[in-house]
């Protein structure tokens, strides 16, 4: 099974918000905190070591490539 | 008991000091720690003699390794010192991981039945020694020389040359092989040269143990951030004679002359387990570990095992375990190569198969090390997140790190492996990996793989079926090559897979599995065993 790099969800506007509201009110350091469990919650649904990887590499990419 | 700690080594000049011209022995062990005495009972258990090498006076003093795993039990068994070892030691099987102060998993070792040994037990080193020196003692083919130390090795095409300095002089000897399990520190490694790269962790532990009759189950009880240590981790653990291991995670800044100061350490341990109560200290010191291993164990005749070859971090309890597999690994082909049944090359598979359960040891304990003390601050934050979790999310709980206890390796891709008939079916006991223990009518399966190589039928029924006719044919008055029995218990023939049809299993005399079988041709056992010898 492969990484979904196309569309995949019905509202993403909405999504996104929801992603953005997540963090309202945190402070950085909470913000980090969140982004970290939110990870680790989101790959025990995802639960595909291969896909996983994937995503890790797409988002590694996307920050060395300056 | 007595208190074996009092047990002096006296240096007994040898025969070998008087001699013009360097005597001569098949095989000297360096170094009487755990590893080195489990080598030489092994080889005495095959009729081997061995000269054991030791610049100590008495038992390994301090506080080393206290958790011995299951599988390095049935080794001992083997040996004969398996029940002493159980009978003074503490056993368990459970632990529990603490948040703050709150419980977030609890794990068990051994949550089935139906086999002799338990999961661990915990026993100071000394006590292993001691148990293993006293079995020495009582067998005729082990020479073990106090108070000796090697200070020159030099290999020619014959043998090895070792110089020995003793309190009575120094002496040579030569070697057919030469055994280098004298620890982290090890002497022969720095007369070989060798380098011994890896990573050094700056954290530092404060270990503990103390005395004190304490009515609390024997549970490993480890800690993250608990308000006795804030921000740092902890450690209960019980071991004979009323002494518990306590350790305290004190951070790379921490000041070492300040730490194991008596005051000092007596107030963490009472911040740890209450201000009222009454203890003496056995030991305290502090420590850094390391993450490294030789390149290549084996270097010509010198062979390396335990901590002299391997140093990794003691979360999970994989340092003295892998070196006794060490020792259980390589006496059966250095057995076979002695007694000119095998070839040399053998000895490299013990290489290729400890290495790679050296490798495995690594890298699962510097995850743990990673876990309990995270680089970074990221890192840090995923694992204080694992923490936050886990007390609600059952998958957090599996991320919660605290030590991954010891297991036997699986040798999956050992040149040793013969044929796998199973097609992937019933993975926990293909060939490569250690045999499962079961109940039998009248003892245990583990009991029956006593050294050599052992070709067990399960069976139901307890007949032999068609598609294994053959079988006993092959080794009929061939007890040199193989024993063979049938097995028909229920247990043994879940856990072998034969709980319908038959199966036919080759075990090696390390009990780990060689080859299965589903249906036979004859001379297959030959032929897996040929290959488990190295014999191509």
């Amino acid at each position: 099974m492969h990484l979904k790099r196309e569309p995949n969800v019905g509202d993403f506007d909405a999504l996104y918000a929801a992603v953005i509201e997540a963090h309202s009110d945190l402070s950085e350091s909470e913000s980090a905190a969140l982004n970290a469990r939110l990870v680790l919650l989101l790959a025990n649904h995802i639960g595909d070591e291969a896909v996983l990887r994937e995503a890790i590499a797409v988002a590694r990419e996307s920050i060395e490539a300056k | 008991m007595t208190d074996v700690r009092q047990i002096r080594f006296a240096h007994r000049r040898s025969a070998d000091q008087a001699r013009a011209a360097p005597p001569h022995h098949p095989v000297v062990i360096v170094g009487a720690g755990p590893v080195g005495l489990v080598a030489a009972l092994d080889l005495a258990s095959k009729g081997h003699r061995s000269v054991v090498i030791d610049k100590k006076s008495n038992l390994s003093d301090g506080s080393r390794a206290i958790c011995w795993a299951k599988r390095t039990l049935e080794i001992m068994d083997r040996l004969g010192v398996g029940q002493a070892l159980v009978d003074t030691g503490i056993t368990w099987k459970t632990g529990k991981v603490f948040f703050d102060t709150r419980q977030v998993y609890e794990f068990d070792l051994l949550p089935e039945d139906g086999h002799q040994r338990p999961a661990f037990i915990n026993l100071q080193q000394y006590y292993f020694e001691h148990f293993c020196i006293e079995a020495a003692r009582e067998n005729g083919l082990i020479d073990l020389r106090w108070q000796e130390e090697v200070t020159g090795i030099e290999q020619t095409s014959d043998g090895v040359l070792l110089d020995i300095g003793t309190p009575a002089g120094s002496y040579r000897i030569t070697a057919d092989w030469v055994i280098a399990a004298d620890g982290a520190r090890s002497t022969l490694r720095r007369l070989l040269g060798l380098g011994f790269e890896g990573r050094v962790f700056q954290d530092q532990f404060l270990i503990c143990d103390i005395k004190m009759p304490m009515q609390r189950p024997a549970e490993r009880w480890f800690w993250f951030d608990p308000p006795f240590n804030r921000g740092q981790s902890a450690l209960l653990h019980r071991q004979a004679d009323d002494v518990w291991r306590l350790d305290f995670q004190v951070g790379n800044e921490a000041d070492r002359d300040e730490e194991v100061k008596p005051e000092n350490a007596a107030r963490r341990v009472r911040a740890m387990l209450g201000e009222d109560i009454d203890f003496t200290f056995e030991w305290i010191s502090l420590y850094r570990f390391q993450s490294r291993r030789l390149q290549k164990f084996r270097h010509g005749r010198v062979i390396f095992a335990g901590d002299a070859a391997h140093q990794m971090s003691p979360f999970g309890a994989r340092g003295g375990n892998s070196g006794v597999q060490d020792a259980d690994n390589l006496v059966w082909k250095l057995d076979l190569v002695l007694s000119g049944l095998a070839p040399e090359q053998l000895l490299d598979s013990y290489e290729a198969e400890r290495m790679q359960a050296a490798d495995e040891n690594l890298a699962i304990t510097a995850r743990t090390a990673d876990f309990i003390s995270p680089k970074g601050t990221m890192s840090r934050t995923f694992r204080d997140g694992v923490l936050a979790l886990a007390e609600r999310e059952p998958f957090a709980r599996r991320l919660v790190n605290s030590g991954r206890l010891s297991v036997a390796t699986c040798y999956s891709h050992s040149s040793l492996n013969g044929p796998d008939q199973f097609a992937g079916a019933y993975p926990a006991v293909r060939p490569g990996a250690a045999a499962l223990d079961a109940p039998l009518g009248n003892g245990w399966l583990l009991d029956h793989l006593d050294g050599w190589f052992q070709v067990i039928l399960f069976s139901r029924d307890g007949s032999v079926p068609d598609a294994f006719r053959g079988v006993q044919a092959d080794l009929a008055n061939r007890d040199r090559l193989a024993k063979f029995a049938i097995v028909s218990r229920e247990t043994a023939c879940a856990r072998y897979g034969a709980e319908h049809d038959s199966a036919l299993y080759l075990f090696r005399p390390d009990q780990h599995v060689a080859a299965r079988w589903r249906s036979y041709r004859p001379g297959a056992i030959q032929a897996a065993i040929d290959g488990a010898m190295c014999k191509f």
